[in-house]
């Protein structure tokens, strides 16, 4: 029976060689999160049919495909909101498949989550939505934590609705109050689902040009999960295409293009 | 004949399931409640929210029983030659069972619809992944806060409730009848012993166990948009009035036994 906070050793990744998880962000030398052999069913439908992925620290992964093939399901098992039915997951170097509530809770605070359609605390204060965690993981003082709560709004531009309930913003400025909160505790790993989904281009472009500024300042590990290409091209590196559960294609937009794989060329096409 | 089989087999079976599924959810509750933090803050807010917001409505509900029962009564005893008993039967009927049944229909209706609503919008807007996804465990911030509150205020609003009713008790009848509060409460708990009010009171905790252990779990399981919404606030509503009740005759069958 394995311990839950033993640390696991992936076949063929000499990378993960299990660091500990100490430095701010909870950031190793291996890299950030290696995904292997990932399953997920609901029912009889297949969602998840052997994915393998790795994100270096740093780097920022985005997953396309269309809708409906898993890939919010994909951020939901790495962030362990879900369970996968088989498979492994490691947030540099530690196996979190098996963990118990409190290691793993521990590992989430490691990583911020920028939901789809924000997930503000409807009964919380713009203010209170980005101190909930601080308040809850940090030891700061009342003042410091007001402090740092200013310095993250102002940093996705939002320093002037502190006291301003989330059904008072439009989508765009839930989702950059949805992103001052996921780094409150300054994540190692930032995992974005559909960041830029149901607005409009001009504050997609936005948030898009926000979110690079963001990795620039904090230099973290993202995974995007989007079916926008243009968004995916202007803050990915790498790009990994799902399709009937699996990874269709994986690397830079030049070599996506390249691909003769017709669904490949099919998505590309549909999307430019 | 076999698809009314299979139609009862189906409903035996969901009931079955729910039922389990209840299990594991109080398990995870009762084992979140033993780890730390222990979430004072949310739980003293849970306590106003539940406590002090039901207040004027059980007090009400309180109110309007004792003077009911003791307009209803007052005519019925004057036929048997027994008026003086009013206060009596009126004190007995409210602080052992009308009171506290009274009490937990009303807060199961108030509180648990609320939670089951609250926690069925935060479900399904994603808020309750959100709070999981910052680390913080769900089952002791939103479960198990709201069920202790639920349980300790309960007994509290079955005082308030039984207060109310013997106060209006004694208003109707002095209406018709003058007599002084203090005369009419010295004749009401004639022979009342200590057991005749804490046990029944207490049983009250039992309404709040099932009152936000339900309410919770209907708010937490909420599958679709606002019509799953609206089903969670229904169904908690309904089931715990349900289990209330279920309570209610068991545990009255074991204060009997345990205090005659």
């Amino acid at each position: 029976m394995r311990h839950p906070e033993q640390k696991t050793l992936l076949a063929g990744e000499e990378s993960a060689a299990t660091p500990a998880i100490e430095s701010a962000g909870g950031k190793s030398d291996g890299p950030a999160v290696i995904l292997r052999g990932l399953h997920k069913s609901f029912d009889s439908q297949i969602v998840l049919d052997g994915i393998d992925l790795t994100v270096e620290d740093g780097e920022t992964l985005a997953v396309l495909g269309r809708s409906g093939t898993g890939k919010s399901v994909l951020l939901k098992l790495i962030i362990g909101l879900q369970k996968p039915d088989s498979g492994s997951i490691c947030i540099h170097g530690q196996e979190i498949t098996l963990l118990h509530l409190d290691a793993m809770n521990e590992i989430r605070k490691k990583m911020g989550f920028l939901f789809q359609q924000a997930a503000l605390y409807d009964s919380l204060t713009v203010e209170q939505n980005v101190a909930f965690p601080l308040k809850r993981h940090t030891k700061m003082t009342k003042s410091e934590r007001g402090d740092r709560v200013k310095e993250l709004l102002a940093s996705v531009g939002m320093e002037g609705d502190l006291k301003k309930m989330p059904s008072d913003l439009s989508g765009g400025m839930q989702k950059r109050v949805g992103l001052a909160r996921a780094l409150a505790l300054d994540p190692g790993i930032l995992l974005l689902d559909e960041p830029t989904a149901g607005l409009d281009p001009i504050t997609s472009g936005e948030i898009d040009e926000l979110i690079l500024k963001l990795q620039a300042e904090h230099d973290m590990a993202s995974i995007v999960v989007t079916h926008d290409l243009h968004s995916a091209k202007t803050i990915a590196d790498r790009l990994a295409l799902l399709h009937e559960g699996k990874v269709q294609i994986e690397g830079s937009f030049k070599e996506l293009e390249k691909s003769d794989n017709e669904f490949v060329a099919e998505f590309l096409k549909r999307d430019s | 004949m076999p698809s009314t089989l299979t139609s009862v087999w189906s409903l035996i079976n969901h009931f079955l399931e729910w039922f389990g599924d209840l299990a594991f959810f109080a398990w995870e509750v009762a084992r979140s409640a033993v780890r730390r933090p222990y979430e004072g803050r949310e739980l003293i807010r849970q306590l106003d929210e539940i406590g002090s917001r039901s207040l004027p409505l059980v007090a009400l509900a309180g109110a309007a029983i004792g003077a009911v029962l003791s307009l209803e009564s007052r005519d019925s005893l004057v036929r048997f030659g027994a008026k003086s008993m009013l206060p009596a039967a009126l004190v007995y009927s409210i602080i052992r069972e009308t009171g506290p049944i009274v009490t937990g229909l009303v807060v199961s209706g108030r509180v648990g619809a609320g939670i089951g609503a609250e926690l069925g919008s935060m479900k399904v807007t994603e808020q309750i992944d959100a709070i999981e996804a910052s680390g913080v465990n769900p089952f002791k911030f939103l479960a198990f806060t709201r069920i202790v509150a639920c349980i300790l205020m309960l007994p509290l609003l079955t005082l308030a409730a039984d207060f109310c009713g013997v106060l209006f008790g004694w208003i109707a009848e002095t209406l018709v009848e003058p007599v002084s509060f203090l005369r009419f409460i010295n004749k009401g708990f004639v022979g009342a012993s200590f057991s005749d009010f804490l046990a029944p009171t207490f049983r009250t905790a039992v309404f709040g166990l099932i009152i936000g252990m339900i309410g919770c779990f209907q708010g937490m399981r909420t599958k679709g948009g606002t019509a799953g919404v609206g089903f969670s606030a229904t169904s908690s509503v309904v089931l715990s009035s349900l289990f209330v009740i279920l309570a209610d005759v068991i545990l009255v069958k074991f204060i009997l036994v345990f205090f005659p």
